[in-house]
């Protein structure tokens, strides 16, 4: 459905996209992800057709963004950051402007707002001007003025952003929804929104792609893919070369963690495999003490930090 | 597709939902009649040119007023990105922009009917003497396509900007230089050979023949050109976007 090739974006010195390639099928949600600044709006926008890139393709559903623009831009409901509407309008009234900017045949403009309005449940504040509307509706109204033409494809870009809690829920869920049949990128940088939302997700970290998959894949992709933490009582150095011997430990630290030989082990492990089993009969074979046993599986988090810096930088601070 | 027409209904609407519009149209015509009406019973001569004579300066005021926040609100809130990615050609934007102003302006000139109005009603009772329509309506015509010039010079100064004082002091700034290029004040300054080319594209020069109600066809192309200029330099700041 959106095929994106080799994509650049400068901005003056800055290179906001630097060759990115991705492609999303249709029917997909897929999430956009990456720290602020990464260059995901600014795809967003390449896409959309409100920028134009300084290298690369993109074609959407066949129609390609720079000489078929207007089919293009026909093709996607777009909500932009930070929902920009025009303060001064009435809901009803926005929604009409939209609908016919978007060419919607006349006697159809009521029965789509009509729609519009009961998907993103609009009708309690209906009366009121765009201005004077609390943000969750606010964001409301733009998901609803993206639904008004009935478009395959959906482009959000932070749809949840300044929202609280509940309303964040709310969104998410008609997201789904709406999402069911179209195919839908959402760009955010609130992870648990992939994991619940999305079919698959890209991490885009200074311009550049660093992991493309569904959210299990990429967990389990990354280098750091799980942790055992373990409480032995036992000659250090021993326990410490044993544990390391295990197929699949990336490396072993210790710390003492009482009195009479207690330290606490933790193992990086390649793949999320169970060495739970194997460990206890170490143990028990060496007449060691186990005190505890913990498996810790890699989030998304863990994933997008260590694939954006963020850990680095972390570990670089505490010196 | 006509969304020229949507984005017309669109911006009239936001104009006079606020009080703004409605405060610039009441400065304008109080101070445009206030100051006609102080040297008409001066002068004692049944004539609007005092009025249509000095239009240029008081439009320099309420045109820029009214055109500044055209472009640079969309820009400042971020509503460009929005009607941009919509599936329409940017010159119909550009052109529904250009015709809202248009039809606040002529509302602008209609309500300052009151003046010839006024004057005519004077003049009967006088001895039979009679108002001539023809430099009446002309003087309005032209001042209907002057205005056609400020607007498009003034919302191409606020494509520019997402400022609005900005676009306001641009355009005005941009109108004033245009405006005083063929005027005797710097012709007198300029050497000979200069004369007659900056009268030719000077605003105030080819205004000359229409405030004493004469519709001259070279001053007509002229205003219709230097307005089709500024549209297109307009569209293409928008389309500037797109290049690479």
């Amino acid at each position: 459905m959106i095929e994106v090739q080799n994509l650049t974006k400068r901005f003056g010195s800055t290179v906001a996209v630097n060759d990115i390639s991705f492609s999303v099928r249709k029917g997909e949600i897929l999430g956009f992800l990456g720290p602020n600044g990464a260059g995901k709006t600014t795809t967003m926008r390449i896409l959309t057709c409100y920028i134009a890139p300084d290298r690369g393709r993109v074609t959407i559903d066949g129609h390609d963004i720079e000489s078929e623009s207007l089919a293009v831009r026909s093709r996607i409901g777009y909500l932009p950051e930070n929902t920009p509407l025009y303060a001064d309008m009435g809901i009803i009234e926005y929604l009409k402007f939209i609908a016919r900017m978007r060419g919607i045949p006349s006697d159809r403009v009521n029965g789509a707002i009509k729609r519009a309005i009961e998907l993103t449940s609009l009708q309690a504040e209906i009366t009121k001007n765009i201005g004077q509307l609390s943000r969750g509706y606010r964001q409301r109204v733009g998901l609803a003025q993206t639904l008004l033409h009935e478009p395959d494809i959906m482009i959000l870009d932070e749809p949840t952003s300044g929202l609280d809690p509940n309303q964040i829920i709310e969104i998410r869920e008609l997201i789904k929804q709406i999402g069911r049949e179209k195919t839908v990128i959402l760009c955010t940088h609130i992870l648990p929104e992939a994991t619940s939302t999305c079919d698959r997700a890209i991490i885009i970290n200074e311009g550049r792609i660093v992991a493309d998959g569904t959210p299990d894949e990429l967990v389990r992709k990354a280098r750091r893919g799980a942790t055992v933490v373990a409480r032995i009582r036992g000659p250090e150095s021993t326990v410490r070369e044993k544990l390391g011997a295990f197929s699949h430990v990336r490396s072993v630290t210790s710390s003492p963690a009482g009195p009479n030989d207690l330290f606490r082990y933790d193992l990086s492990i390649e793949e999320d495999i169970d060495l739970g089993e194997d460990l206890f009969h170490l143990v028990v074979a060496h007449g060691w003490t186990l005190t505890e046993l913990r498996h810790e599986t890699a989030s998304l988090e863990q994933v997008f930090a260590q694939l954006t810096g963020a850990e680095e930088r972390k570990l670089e601070a505490r010196g | 597709m006509r969304h020229t027409w949507t984005v017309l209904g669109r911006e009239l609407r936001s104009y006079f939902s606020t009080p703004i519009a409605y405060i610039f149209l009441v400065i304008y015509l109080v101070a445009t009649q206030g100051f006609f009406f102080y040297l008409f019973f001066r002068v004692g001569e049944a004539d609007l040119r005092l009025f249509f004579f000095w239009q240029p300066l008081f439009m320099l005021f309420l045109i820029p007023a009214i055109t500044m926040r055209s472009w640079a609100e969309e820009k400042k809130v971020g509503t460009m990105e929005m009607l941009m990615t919509l599936p329409v050609p940017d010159l119909q934007v550009v052109l529904g922009k250009f015709f809202a102003c248009l039809i606040f302006w002529t509302i602008a000139l209609v309500l300052t009917v009151t003046m010839p109005w006024t004057v005519y009603r004077l003049v009967d009772v006088s001895q039979g003497a009679t108002v001539d329509p023809g430099p009446i309506i002309g003087g309005y015509v032209g001042l209907f396509l002057l205005g056609g010039v400020y607007i498009a010079i003034c919302l191409f100064a606020s494509s520019l900007t997402e400022n609005q004082i900005v676009a306001f002091i641009i355009g005005l700034a941009s109108c004033t230089v245009l405006l005083l290029i063929g005027s005797t004040l710097v012709l007198y300054t300029v050497p000979e050979s200069l004369v007659k080319p900056l009268q030719f594209i000077g605003l105030w020069a080819n205004f000359e023949n229409i405030s004493r109600g004469v519709i001259d066809s070279r001053n007509v192309i002229y205003y219709l050109s230097v307005t089709a200029l500024f549209l297109y330099l307009n569209a293409s700041m928008i389309e500037s976007r797109k290049w690479k």
